[in-house]
């Protein structure tokens, strides 16, 4: 049974002072209804993602008591990425024609932190400072860097990109372009990573709307298909964030795995994917899930961000949206911010940032803590 | 002012040259950092403590130059010094990652060496220890 992806839905990312998170859930999932042409009554089950609420499935106080299968799920920085793939397979497994997929989220500002032990951590690893997103970045990038090649000036492209593409979104979160030298010369958090290298932890909501291929037509007359939801977990001998220790065999990340796995089941190659969502944390992290992804070889980034090619109107444009760079992190609706952007580029419906060239093929990916990536491939 | 290290089980400091406390898997030989009670690998549960090697070289590293959130227990404010942090590969047994010692002058490679510093003071006086790399 095929998926297609009939409506999409947001509430803008950013800080919204008293507004729950509850309530901005509400709001994506009424703009994907209405996307959908369709009721709430008329969806017959749900998952929902959120690091911060509990029972994101409490929505439906707001939008009407059903009864419905309603799953909440909470996985790391692929939330999203997995919320989209278990509906995706309901639909595919033949148990519901039609449902929905939200993820909502309100962070503080500032470096997530945890207690180490609830990561299977020792606790003197948080004690000590050890326990930190941010660290881990920073030495990936760095010694990808010195293994490949890469410098700190391509950082500060990545980040100047995104800003920009953020600049031309209504619900980004920063919408300021800034120049490469002010990125360069912003304090130092973690060598080589500067503070605005980093997205931050902030608020929002998405939803999408999926049903059976074949009565797609019912909803709308762009349907976009999923053709594949990948989620992968670290292997021993990943280098992976909130490691106290690695062995020294290595592994590729859980990115890679998901990744071969989605272009797998929907058995097309890197070469024909038109417009591309990667998780970028900091900038470093685009350029390595470019190449983790397979949109290029390891170190070819450096030329291929000075000639301008993961722009908009570039051959392998990324984060056209302004990532998670312009959009921030709420980490239960990151992913399916990532697919209301493909679906939107692939409608052509994406205004002043539409990717030129009537884009076939679409591309999203999650990273993140313990070690775990989501990975979709979308198409018209 | 007594000394005390961050965690019991984590290093050998009160006499000779410090070192980590590690396992090391019985059945497939793995060697993790700290010691853990059964295999990341193969699953055993037939874990021996072992010491690891004093010296290694940098693996990776980075610098930590604003003071993490808590749980982090060190000195914050003006008190807080920037530190390094990188993953030091023991011999051909494991990567350890740990604070480092500078965050100057530091080189993928470069060969590095265990040693015991002070981390902070706790609320009954007492020096609190860890363990950092230095390079050579």
């Amino acid at each position: 049974m095929d998926v297609a992806i009939v409506g999409v839905g947001l509430h803008p990312f950013g800080r919204f002072g008293e507004v729950t998170g509850i309530d901005m859930g509400a709001v994506a999932i009424r703009r994907a209804l209405a996307d959908a042409g369709i009721e709430w009554r008329d969806i017959q089950f749900a998952f929902a993602g959120s690091y911060e609420i509990d029972n994101p499935d409490a929505v439906v106080a707001l939008m009407g008591l059903t009864g419905i299968p309603f799953t909440n799920v909470y996985n790391g920085c692929a939330t999203a990425g997995s919320v989209l793939a278990l509906a995706a397979d309901t639909i595919r497994l033949g148990k519901h024609d039609l449902g929905i997929a939200v993820g909502m989220d309100k962070h503080l500002p500032g470096a997530f932190s945890s207690d180490p032990r609830l990561y299977a951590c020792p606790s003197w690893y948080g004690e000590l400072g050890q326990f930190l997103t941010p660290k881990f970045f920073g030495m990936k990038i760095n010694k990808y860097m010195h293994d490949h090649g890469v410098s700190s000036a391509t950082l500060a492209k990545v980040v100047a990109k995104n800003l920009r593409n953020g600049a031309l979104n209504p619900n980004a979160f920063r919408r300021k372009p800034l120049s490469e030298e002010a990125i360069l010369g912003s304090r130092m958090l973690n060598y080589p990573l500067t503070q605005y290298m980093f997205c931050s932890p902030d608020e929002g909501a998405a939803a999408v709307i999926l049903c059976r291929a074949d009565q797609a037509h019912r909803y709308t007359d762009k349907p976009i298909y999923l053709r594949a939801s990948e989620v992968r977990t670290r292997r021993l001998g990943a280098f992976e964030v909130h490691s106290p220790w690695l062995p020294i065999e290595e592994t590729a990340g859980p990115t890679v795995d998901a990744s071969r796995a989605a272009f797998e089941a929907a058995g097309i190659g890197p070469e024909d994917v038109d417009v591309i969502q990667l998780q970028d944390t900091d900038a470093g992290a685009e350029v390595i899930h470019l190449a983790e992804n397979g949109f290029c070889a390891d170190g070819d980034q450096e030329a291929l961000v000075a000639d301008g090619e993961l722009e908009i109107d570039g051959r392998l444009p990324v984060n056209t949206d302004g990532g998670l760079l312009a959009n921030g992190e709420p980490i239960g609706a990151s992913g399916l911010r990532q697919v209301h952007e493909v679906v939107l580029q692939l409608r052509g419906e994406a205004g002043d940032r539409q990717v030129p060239g009537e884009p076939k093929v679409g591309y999203t990916q999650l990273y993140g803590a313990p070690g775990v990536a989501g990975v979709s491939i979308l198409s018209r | 002012m007594k000394r005390v290290p961050v965690a019991d089980d984590i290093l050998t400091w009160e006499t000779g040259d410090p070192q980590l406390i590690g396992s090391r898997c019985k059945q497939c030989a793995i060697v993790t950092f700290p010691a853990q009670e059964s295999c990341p690998r193969c699953a055993s549960t037939e874990m021996a403590q072992h010491l690891l090697p004093r010296r290694g070289r940098l693996w990776a590293w980075t610098t930590q130059e604003f003071p993490p959130p808590p749980p982090y227990a060190g000195p914050t404010g003006d008190a807080f010094v920037p530190f390094g942090v990188g993953y030091v590969e023991l011999g051909d047994e494991v990567r350890v990652e740990a604070r480092l010692t500078q965050t100057e002058g530091l080189e993928i490679g470069m060969d590095m060496e265990l040693e015991v510093v002070p981390f902070r003071t706790d609320d009954d006086g007492n020096e609190v220890v860890t363990f950092a790399f230095r390079p050579l």
